[in-house]
């Protein structure tokens, strides 16, 4: 579905992403690990098109996308630090979404309850899926003007927004960092539902443990690089190990080893 | 693309900056042409007010707004929209509401109080300055990541177009005084949008005749309709110029 190859990017002299090529297919549940500084966000970033890499292509369903934007439509993003316009209330901030994201002859339908007939509204619109925002108590303050919002507050309207819009690819950035264990769980079941309809989900984190049961593949990036791409039974298979945490840990030590045993 | 004008015009209008720029504008047309019996001097001192006033106003609030809006920026590019048309309705709502700032300021009690056509040429060129303007302070924000270097370049550059420009034409008109000087002249007054639309202001009002020989090319050129036209394309050059600078250079941004 989304095809990455020989991506590069340099800010300045650091070079961030070293010749990257990764394939992302349909209904997999994708995990972007890599330490901090290893170009996941840029990586995600220029997915979105909000980085434009020096080489390469990306190509999302055969179309380049470095070119294109109406591709994004298709995509929900939830960045790992939400920034919204200081002076807007939440309802405003949906509502504007809303009507940007909505094509002229399009009309948004919203689903009355979570499990819709398969396909039921397909043909008015496109669905609204405003599971998240209720779930998450946010219909309750559409007033608050998001200045006074907290961290965590963000974190949801960001997570809300990015599952708004019935995306068939969601890219989460650090979705549950800042959010508290109840939030978590919401956004872990909605993760996990989302998974089941066959939809392409990328996410990174450094709380491996939340990943364990919400990914099927594992991407491992370092210093720009892509160290391994591997199914997680693969992973569990070739490492002894069952949790994730446990698996990454001691992938990270066989490798030390070998670079250090090269010395 | 018309709903993000909507929506920047909506903040933008709600702002105190804005407004008290509108007000302050309004009191000062209102003193000037009140106090002035004479049309023609109130005229000369508002031409002097507007021109260094709104260029200032205009790059400093462009530059400013484009800052703070950053993170709106950000919102609307990993959204299914076109780079340019975001940071086009950026630039239109904020052309469209410094104009109406100054229409509210200065354009109608001008056209209130003078019924002649230095009155709306005055109207046109301070609205002339204020696109431009903001064209200029949209491309200075585009092409430079830090809000402090960012302001920085527009009061330079609001410096460079109303003071230090005319004290270099000043100086080279002085070391070229032995040669015939009125075509330089002209191509120099069209390189900045201020003494350009100061030199059509003062061609319409009789103050002119001082200027000398340079004066009477100025007229014989810009007081043509040829020249007039001439002098419109220019000052829309210096509108579009700086705005496709910026278009290209955002698109090709990292965000």
């Amino acid at each position: 579905m989304i095809e990455i190859s020989h991506i590069c990017k340099k800010f300045g002299r650091l070079s961030v992403l070293d010749d990257v090529s990764v394939t992302l297919s349909q209904g997999q549940s994708i995990a972007l690990i890599g330490p901090n500084g290893s170009g996941k966000t840029t990586l995600i970033r220029s997915l979105l098109g909000m980085v434009k890499p020096d080489k390469g292509s990306i190509r999302f369903n055969g179309q380049d996308i470095l070119q294109g934007w109406a591709y994004r439509a298709d995509m929900g993003y939830m960045p790992q630090i939400g920034r919204y316009p200081d002076n807007m209330t939440i309802g405003q901030v949906f509502k504007m979404m809303k009507e940007i994201r909505m094509a002229k002859e399009e009309r948004w339908v919203v689903e009355a309850n979570r499990d819709r007939g398969a396909g039921s509204c397909a043909k008015e619109g496109r669905s609204l899926d405003e599971e998240l925002f209720h779930a998450f108590g946010l219909d309750g303050m559409t007033g608050k003007r998001m200045r006074t919002l907290s961290g965590g507050t963000r974190q949801k309207v960001s997570a809300s927004l990015a599952f708004l819009f019935n995306p068939s690819v969601l890219i989460l950035d650090e979705p549950t960092a800042g959010l508290d264990p109840v939030a978590t769980g919401i956004l872990k079941e909605k993760i996990q539902a989302v998974r089941e309809e066959g939809r392409l989900i990328l996410i990174t984190s450094h709380i491996l443990a939340d990943l364990d049961d919400m990914v099927s593949e594992v991407v491992y990036l370092q210093e720009g690089r892509v160290k391994f791409h591997k199914t997680l039974s693969r992973l569990r298979a070739d490492t002894g190990e069952e949790k994730l945490v446990r698996a990454i840990a001691q992938y990270m030590q066989i490798t030390g080893s070998q670079q250090k045993s090269h010395l | 693309m018309r709903k993000i004008v909507k929506y920047v015009l909506l903040d933008i209008l709600r702002n105190r900056m804005v407004m008290s720029y509108a007000v302050v504008l309004l009191g000062i047309s209102l003193a000037v042409l009140n106090l002035e019996d004479n049309s023609a001097k109130a005229l000369l001192s508002l031409l002097n007010i507007v021109l260094i006033v709104v260029p200032l106003m205009s790059v400093i609030f462009s530059t400013v707004y484009y800052y703070n809006s950053v993170e709106f920026i950000e919102l609307l590019v990993a959204q299914p929209l076109r780079r340019v048309r975001i940071l086009l309705s950026l630039y239109a709502g904020l052309a469209f509401s410094l104009l109406i700032a100054f229409g509210v300021g200065v354009g109608i009690p001008v056209l209130f109080y003078l019924h002649d056509v230095t009155g709306v040429l005055l109207v046109v060129s301070g609205s002339a300055l204020t696109l431009i303007f903001s064209a200029v302070g949209v491309l200075g924000s585009v092409l430079m990541r830090d809000k402090a270097r960012g302001i920085g370049f527009a009061i330079l550059l609001w410096f460079y177009f109303s003071v230090l420009y005319d004290a270099l034409v000043l100086f080279l008109l002085f070391q070229f005084s032995d040669y015939p000087l009125e075509k330089p002249a002209i191509v120099l007054g069209c390189l900045n949008p201020i003494d350009l639309s100061r030199i059509l202001l003062l061609l319409q009002l009789d103050n002119s005749a001082m200027m000398g020989y340079t004066g009477a090319v100025f007229r014989s050129f810009f007081g043509s309709v040829g020249g007039a036209l001439l002098a419109l394309v220019i000052l829309l050059l210096w509108m579009i110029v700086p705005l496709m600078a910026a278009m290209r250079r955002f698109n090709h941004k990292d965000l």
